[in-house]
């Protein structure tokens, strides 16, 4: 492949584009640990007091762990529901012969494309009748069934392309209908659940609009909704920090994304390896 | 374990696939259920392991009605066109799974694979996944999934469809031998004759539903109940020409040759159209009632050459001879027709 062209104006013109993304990482990270007269670009002084919120609760403000522990919470519970869910329902959706499947399938299509926003305000009113606003328990119902359907989707098509035959097979060795998809069929499509966990996960850490509306009180309090408060804070403004802040929030969407990168594919290729 | 279809019918919707069929299986026989695709032979197939109900009509193994028993319980081993192994499970475990879930302990497994996986000369490959076999290795996995619960019936669903065309006369005998071994009753869907004749006791021929001939492989082939049949049996196929009978002979129209007939034949079909069947090796050169035509096609099949000889009027007559005859594509021939081998059947089609 790299034979037959030279290189260097391919990587040169790349370089050029991608350069103000790759400054804007690189002071991302070293405005964190550093300060920086004004009016000039280069740090004068090495500093870690903008990591001080990991030691110390910053006033008017949850403590980062106490939100960082809800944002773990909040998107793993959402996986796990979504992957239960969206395993059993996409199992069903594809093999069984369910009543109004095809409305179902329909309406899954819907409810993916439907734009969330919109549903805010009702959400939002539901909530407060179930007693259920301002908890994390509401806000991860409300996550979980706006991502199932995604999950549904994506699930049903990967069982779509496991054989019959692999399932009549079971049938025939003597195992339950149950048996055939916890033993047989699951199996096949591993690599969808990998791919849909990570993503799910991912989702939920990165979920701003639905914590900020739904559940803004310091105890229940996510990552991301800090994040956004300490911006919004016009007495105590503090850019420094609000980068450091930033930076840990976004260091295990990066360190999932290096492990993962090749699973998470997955859900883009189909891939059922057989 | 004797198997016995009782008016078995089965619909799809409004659809009768199948209507009514009587077949029985002895104990320890293969069968080959033969006939072109949408013939009903698969759905049968399906209906004695219970993957499909059966809409009218008793299933019975020896004296047990398992019409109603679910395929969990029925204890038949299937072995599926395309081998569905289990990807995900080593082969020691794909073998194991019946075992596994009727709760046998593991070192009982463990024997009974061993056991099975030396029948079907797979011992060195209990450790790899399907992924890592060939077809045939697959296919013999299969058999040995099938075997391991010593089911009362082995159902094989065209099991040779899915292999090249070496692994397949391999397979052909080493399932053979493995039916003969174990003294299983099977039954073999093909739409392959050669495989139906090669493998199988008896051969049950279907068409739309329903089973038109069931007997031998070599009486099937001598005695065929209907064209069908007769042009469903033998490689190449069998050549039919049109005419009438009269005063005891059969005569054909483009050329005036005649054939004779029994005395039966002769009485009951006197002065009516029918039609004969001509198998290839019983038209060649030194053949008895001799007819002229002109050689049309030619194909070496190595150790036999086939020759398609086209009469005046465009029909053809095939013909397959052990040694290379020195003709070429458009020469005039007269060779002969061993009349005592002629197959005569009426406009229905039906052998007389």
């Amino acid at each position: 492949m790299s034979g037959n062209y030279r290189k260097w104006p391919m990587i040169l013109f790349l370089g050029i584009l991608t350069a103000p993304l790759i400054l804007m990482y690189i002071y991302l990270f070293v405005d964190t640990v550093t300060n920086t007269p004004p009016g000039t670009m280069i740090p004068n002084e090495f500093t870690l007091e903008h990591w001080r919120f990991l030691t110390e609760t910053i006033p008017g403000r949850p403590s980062i762990w106490l939100a960082t522990w809800n944002t773990f919470v909040f998107a793993t519970v959402t996986t796990v529901i979504v992957l239960v869910i969206s395993s059993a329902a996409g199992y069903s959706l594809s093999r069984l012969q369910l009543p109004a499947r095809s409305f179902f399938l329909g309406g899954i299509m819907v409810l993916h494309a439907f734009p969330t926003v919109t549903l805010l305000i009702a959400i939002f009113l539901i909530l407060q009748m179930l007693g259920l606003y301002n908890s994390l328990a509401g806000v991860i119902l409300v996550k979980t069934s706006l991502e199932l359907p995604f999950g549904i989707w994506i699930m049903k098509g990967f069982y779509d392309t496991v054989p019959w035959e692999i399932e009549m097979a079971g049938i025939q060795d003597g195992a339950t209908r149950f048996q055939v998809w916890t033993k047989l069929v699951l199996p096949q499509v591993k690599p969808a659940i990998m791919a849909l966990g990570i993503f799910s996960f991912l989702a939920g850490w990165s979920e701003f609009i639905l914590p900020l509306v739904l559940a803004p009180d310091n105890k229940v309090q996510v990552l991301s909704v800090y994040l956004a408060a300490l911006i919004a804070d016009d007495n105590n403004f503090d850019m420094a920090l609000f980068k450091s802040v930033g930076v840990f929030y976004v260091l295990p969407v990066i360190i999932l994304f290096v492990f993962f990168q090749n699973k998470l594919m997955n859900i883009y290729s189909g891939g059922n390896k057989g | 374990m004797r198997i016995l279809l009782d008016k078995f019918t089965k619909k799809f919707g409004n659809l009768t696939v199948i209507d009514e069929m009587d077949l029985e299986i002895h104990d320890g026989e293969m069968v080959a259920l033969l006939g072109g695709s949408g013939c009903g032979k698969s759905t049968t197939l399906f209906a004695i392991c219970g993957i499909h109900k059966v809409n009218g009509g008793r299933i019975l193994f020896g004296d047990r009605d398992v019409t109603n028993v679910t395929s969990q319980e029925r204890n038949v081993g299937v072995v599926f066109q395309s081998f569905a192994l289990y990807p995900h499970m080593t082969v020691e475990h794909n073998i194991g799974f019946p075992l596994k879930l009727r709760k046998e302990s593991a070192s009982e497994i463990k024997r009974k694979v061993d056991e099975i996986a030396e029948m079907v000369h797979i011992e060195p490959l209990l450790q790899r996944r399907p992924g890592e076999l060939s077809g045939g290795q697959q296919q013999r996995v299969a058999l040995a999934r099938a075997l391991i619960r010593r089911p009362d019936v082995l159902l094989l669903d065209e099991p040779l469809a899915n292999l090249d065309a070496t692994l397949r006369l391999e397979m052909r005998s080493e399932i053979r031998r493995i039916q003969q071994e174990t003294g299983i009753t099977a039954v073999l869907v093909t739409h392959d004759q050669v495989e139906a004749m090669s493998m199988c006791d008896r051969i049950a021929i279907m068409d739309e539903g329903k089973i038109i001939q069931i007997t031998e492989p070599k009486d099937m082939y001598e005695n065929p109940v209907t064209d069908y049949v007769a042009g469903f049996l033998g490689s190449p196929p069998i050549a039919f020409l049109k005419g009438q009978i009269q005063d005891g002979n059969f005569i054909e129209p483009s050329t005036g040759i005649k054939m004779p007939v029994s005395k039966a034949i002769a009485g009951s079909h006197a002065g009516r159209e029918v039609r004969v069947g001509i198998r290839p090796e019983y038209f060649h050169p030194a053949g008895g009632t001799k007819i002229k035509g002109k050689v049309s096609f030619t194909e070496s099949q190595g150790r036999e050459t086939l020759y398609n000889v086209t009469l005046p009027d465009g029909n053809i007559l095939r013909s397959i001879q052990g040694s290379h005859s020195p003709v070429n594509i458009g020469d005039d021939v007269e060779w002969g027709i061993d009349t005592a081998h002629i197959l005569v059947f009426d406009q229905d089609g039906m052998r007389i």
